[in-house]
């Protein structure tokens, strides 16, 4: 069962565990770990760290299904996200969210039928004055117009 | 990286030079000399120096920090936890994310200095899991500490034990509520707990807890280093130091912008951050972050400090200035608060959940030209309904707004109703 899991990502996990006076303090970092492998939580490592952390699978799934950053089905190779909470909205922040819509022919919350894109929108990331921004995974790239976030899009891989 | 601050005071004085971020170049500039000298003196002392300083919380509800370490047990006989709130997600607020990419020594310090005032052995950093960057720049920092014994058995030599572990979160604007994110740092989901038990008494894994917001640490190696009087000849009498204040909106000069408590908020819009583009008029400003009721243009001769801005029935909240240009439909802009309340609602009580989401239907009609004659009775009757009913301040913080809008921009709905369409046709896009 826990083959699920790479043997890093186990050893990494274990770390963490031990950094927390209770087991399940670590279950967060573990879950980031876990869908680091393949970026999303399928089954099989729900399971594997139901077993690591001595719970049921089920409570592992809420709080997979509570956290926006966990995902319990696939997604594209790439996170594009337009921030449109609004400090960014009064600066254009849907008018981004529609041309990017247009240009990868998705709407917020799909794929590209080729799994390179998630396209979707996000609630405030904490960049209001660099406004309109996109968090790309794990970085973010601010102050943007239409043309500036559809090259970057096109630069994804 | 997000940029330096267009105005820089003690926080922020170092920050566009790179290397303060590193071990090497905080300690040049005189890093971790406060740490060394607290860490030979009596935690008591610590905290009566704190409470004299007038620091007050800058995560929102503004509460002394010397006071909230007081309520800590002397002698717990169990361990006790520090916690640093690093879950900044209040629409309209970016400062800790720039403490802790450009300064996370400092941030360390701090956090240093506050668990041996309340005799803590460990620290928990939670940083909300969008924040990649700053996270990296901060374990980067924890590492380059550990390695320099400023952490770990003897922190310093001083023989105190201190270790500090950093807990990216994972997209729930809850968990910067305490114990919403306390629950969060346990592994489960952020749903805030029943107060009483304080963190104080039942915190962090059921241990004595103080929860504190990264820009609430960030000033006290400043006052270790030069006093509570030092402190207290900044700001206003009731509201001492520095804020870092987030500007955004129609605004020249968005960004950040370190000025001391109680500067006007006009002077920040109109000095500091510009005005508004394109040589429009204001036509309100939020000043405090989304949760924090709006004020009209007439409006911004108020101080920036809780003891003015309540009398204006708004508060200081995190600092996040937001403002609008004339053309802003104030129903698209509530459209847009109430759905950001609607979707991080944490569903535990009724009020809340049911309120957010009714708050957001009624906003959308209105703003569509199906509003009904009663609509605005029964957004005021929701709101009302919503505050100090709840277990957290989260309704609360979705009523304010909507109150707020209702309070100074009435005529806006009116004219949607009346009109049966939004009559706002240059106002930003929804």
């Amino acid at each position: 069962m826990v083959d699920a899991l790479s043997a890093e990502t186990r050893a990494k996990i274990d770390a963490e565990i031990a950094k927390y006076p209770k087991r399940r303090g670590a279950l967060l970092p573990a879950l980031h770990l876990a869908q680091a492998e393949e970026g999303w939580l399928p089954p099989a490592k729900v399971r594997a760290l139901a077993e690591i952390f001595e719970i049921h699978p089920i409570e592992i799934q809420e709080v997979i299904s509570f956290y926006n950053m966990f995902y319990d089905r696939p997604q594209g190779r790439h996170h594009v996200h337009v921030c449109t909470n609004l400090p960014c909205s009064l600066r254009g922040a849907r008018g981004l969210l529609r041309a990017l819509e247009r240009h990868l022919g998705v709407r917020a919350g799909e794929t590209t039928p080729d799994g390179r894109v998630t396209l979707g929108h996000e609630e405030c990331l904490g960049a209001c004055a660099y406004a309109p921004m996109l968090r790309v995974d794990d970085r973010y790239c601010e102050a943007l117009d239409a043309d500036a976030a559809k090259e970057i899009v096109d630069r994804l891989e | 990286m997000q940029s330096a601050p267009w105005v820089t005071n003690y926080l922020t004085e170092h920050f566009a030079d790179d290397a303060f971020r590193t071990l090497d170049g905080y300690r040049a500039r005189g890093g971790y000399e406060a740490a060394r000298g607290a860490l030979g003196r009596a935690p008591a002392e610590l905290v009566e120096l704190v409470k004299n300083a007038g620091l007050q919380g800058r995560g929102g509800a503004g509460f002394g920090t010397g006071l909230k370490w007081s309520f800590m047990p002397a002698d717990a006989g169990k361990p006790k936890y520090l916690v640093c709130n690093a879950d900044e997600s209040e629409p309209g607020s970016f400062k800790d994310r720039l403490l802790m990419e450009r300064g996370p020594h400092q941030l360390l310090e701090g956090l240093l200095i506050g668990a041996f005032a309340i005799g803590a052995e460990k620290t928990f950093v939670y940083i909300r899991g969008e924040y990649a960057e700053a996270a990296r720049v901060l374990q980067g920092a924890i590492d380059e500490a550990y390695a320099a014994g400023i952490l770990g058995a003897s922190a310093l030599g001083s023989g105190f034990r201190h270790d500090v572990v950093l807990q990216r979160g994972a997209g729930a604007y809850i968990c910067g509520e305490e114990t919403g994110l306390l629950e969060s740092l346990e592994g489960k989901k952020g749903q805030p707990r029943k107060k009483p038990p304080f963190p104080a008494q039942y915190g962090a894994f059921g241990m004595p807890t103080t929860v504190n917001n990264v820009e609430t640490f960030c000033h006290v190696p400043h006052i270790l280093r030069r006093g509570a009087e030092w402190f207290r000849s900044i700001g206003t009498e009731k509201s001492p130091g520095t804020t870092l204040f987030g500007v955004s909106g129609h605004v020249v000069r968005p960004g950040l912008y370190e000025l001391p408590l109680g500067t006007p908020l006009s002077e920040i819009v109109f000095d500091h951050a510009g005005g508004v583009r394109s040589g429009k008029r204001v036509k309100g400003v939020i000043p405090g972050g989304m949760s924090m009721p709006i004020l009209p243009a007439d409006q911004l001769d108020v101080r920036m400090a809780n003891e003015f801005l309540r009398e204006r029935k708004t508060m200081l909240g995190t600092g996040g200035i937001m403002v609008m240009d004339e053309d802003t439909c104030m129903v698209r802009a509530g459209c847009i608060i109430t759905y950001f309340f609607r979707d991080e609602s944490c569903g535990q009580c009724t009020q809340c959940r049911e309120g957010t989401g009714w708050l957001h239907k009624i906003f959308q009609r209105i703003e569509r030209g199906e509003g009904r004659e009663d609509d605005l009775a029964v957004l005021e009757d929701v709101a009302a309904k919503m505050e100090g009913q709840t277990i957290c301040a989260f309704a609360d913080a979705a009523a304010w707004p909507v109150q707020g809008l209702l309070r100074h921009f009435r005529s806006d709905f009116e004219l949607h109703l009346r009109e049966r369409k939004c009559p706002f046709a240059h106002s930003f896009e929804l």
